[in-house]
């Protein structure tokens, strides 16, 4: 019986207290305020893909990030804020998944997007010092560099017939079960990711607007360049095909809040998923008046895989899934 | 025909695609940061145990393989099967050269062996770690050499040829670790 023992060594726990200390060294510098919200709330998050564990007879859930709450802090006036905590998604394990896991979260107000990503390439770069300087892809770009189809133009019979091609090991099944966005999502992360450069971070930024979550849409334009699509304004972080971070320029508007969420619990219904109550205050909240901000959320056991050259997550953690 | 979800992939499940028995070597979860979550598979094919990688939508399901493993004690071949008894039942099972063919070398009477069955039919077998063999043919044994490790070829009951120390005579019962088909010692 060894179950008992810690998966992390000693070494690598020494690591994370000093990765959590840097990344408050960080914050204090830049007077960014440290906050708690609650782990156990009356609410979850309506993320069709993210399943919330429930207690109480589902009068309580275990939040998936602390997203909501911080953002009502943000309206009461907090100004910038971060969060490290544990969150739990219920979800299965594996070599970049636990269950449980430590989530660096934080809101800068008045930043845009494109500023908080600056500033995440700073932390991280900090944190991690890789060899070579952040890579930056919109996800149009990524997608006609490396395929020659644009993801927010092209159809479903393209994008089939790509990942057949590119993705030949995947059991495609009944064509009719895959939307746009879940051949976009297997083509990413079966082969657009794979070919990131490991040596540096890489920042994809611009995603399709099916992908928004609370991300602010910018509508389509048409400028001297030509037509731009609608894009969500979303970030997400990786060093090499490792998904670190996910940011957004909050959606502020409070309609629209209002409206992704009854459209992710119409589909939760829909797909036959835990049902669960609308966060009323939240959206009393957002109608109270979000100020502009982005926030960003990262993956700190990733991280610290990352710092620790470590090929699976439960290295890093304490006592992982299988042993907690 | 039962059928295995996504969320149920563990390693040894057994399951048939394109009409082949696999089993599941190691399974993982890729979820990009919103959105559909996929199964990345390594998975061993039972018939030609080569191993490759799949991936399914999570949410997906295969379907089930009738594939069992029983210990069977091997009895005779008639030239064109290789026939095994279940000890308890007394029923007997054939399996043909492809199933036989990585144990052949250390097939014997009466020994029990691994049988993998699929809907029924021995699929592949697997030797006992040890087995105890008598050597049928090697130089005699030399006398007063005492060099260490020296070795020299000998051929066993089961036909197969192995390497033993020099002491080692014609007609003696060896034990053999048939993993690395390496003689282990004299069996007492």
């Amino acid at each position: 019986m060894k179950q008992w023992k810690p998966n992390a060594s000693l070494t690598i726990l020494k690591q994370r207290a000093q990765m959590l200390a840097d990344i408050r060294n960080f914050f204090m510098q830049r007077n960014v305020l440290e906050v708690e919200t609650p782990a156990l709330s009356q609410a979850a998050n309506s993320d069709p893909y993210i399943e919330s564990f429930s207690l109480d007879k589902g009068q309580r859930f275990l939040h998936t990030s602390p997203e909501y709450a911080m953002k009502r802090l943000l309206v009461a006036g907090s100004g910038d804020i971060y969060q490290i905590c544990k969150v739990w998604r219920k979800e299965e394990a594996g070599s970049y998944h636990n269950p449980e896991f430590t989530l660096l979260e934080y809101y800068r107000v008045g930043f845009d997007y494109r500023q908080l990503m600056q500033e995440v390439e700073l932390l991280i770069t900090q944190l991690l010092m890789p060899k070579k300087s952040a890579k930056y892809y919109s996800y149009q770009q990524l997608f006609i560099e490396f395929l020659q189809l644009n993801p927010h133009k092209t159809d479903r019979f393209s994008l089939i017939a790509c990942v057949k091609n590119k993705v030949p090991q995947l059991e495609i099944g009944d064509e009719a079960s895959w939307n746009k966005q879940n051949l976009l999502d297997v083509l990413l992360t079966h082969y657009l990711e794979p070919l990131f450069d490991k040596d540096c971070l890489t920042f994809l930024y611009d995603y399709p607007v099916t992908q928004s979550a609370l991300a602010n849409i910018r509508l389509a334009t048409k400028g001297a360049k030509g037509t731009e699509t609608a894009v969500a304004e979303r970030f997400e972080v990786y060093l090499g095909s490792i998904e670190l971070a996910n940011g957004y320029q909050e959606l502020t508007d409070a309609n629209k809040n209002a409206q992704v969420i009854a459209k992710e619990l119409e589909q939760r219904k829909q797909q036959q998923q835990q049902e669960l109550p609308k966060d009323r205050r939240f959206l009393k909240a957002m109608e109270m008046g979000m100020p502009r901000a982005s926030g960003v959320a990262i993956g700190l056991d990733r991280l610290l895989m990352c710092i620790a050259k470590q090929d699976k997550i439960e290295q890093v953690i304490s006592f992982a899934w299988g042993r907690a | 025909m039962a059928n295995y979800n996504t969320n149920e992939f563990r390693s040894g499940l057994k399951f048939i695609l394109d009409g082949d028995p696999y089993t599941i070597v190691e399974n993982d979860i890729v979820k990009p940061g919103k959105g559909q979550a996929f199964n990345r598979v390594k998975i061993r094919n039972l018939k030609t145990g080569r191993v490759i990688d799949k991936t399914w939508k999570s949410g997906e399901s295969v379907e089930a393989a009738d594939v069992m493993e029983v210990e069977m004690e091997y009895l005779y071949t008639d030239g064109e099967f290789w026939h095994f008894m279940e000890p308890s039942t007394y029923e007997q099972h054939a399996a043909d050269s492809h199933a036989v063919a990585d144990v052949l070398q250390w097939l014997k009477g009466q020994e029990v062996y691994q049988v993998t069955l699929w809907n029924g039919t021995p699929l592949s077998i697997v030797p006992p770690n040890f087995i105890e063999l008598k050597i049928t043919e090697c130089a005699p044994g030399v006398q007063g050499n005492t060099a260490q490790g020296a070795t020299k070829p000998a051929v066993v009951e089961t036909g197969a040829t192995i390497k033993v120390p020099l002491f080692v005579e014609e007609g003696e019962m060896v034990k053999i670790d048939t993993r690395s088909g390496e003689y282990l010692s004299r069996a007492k």
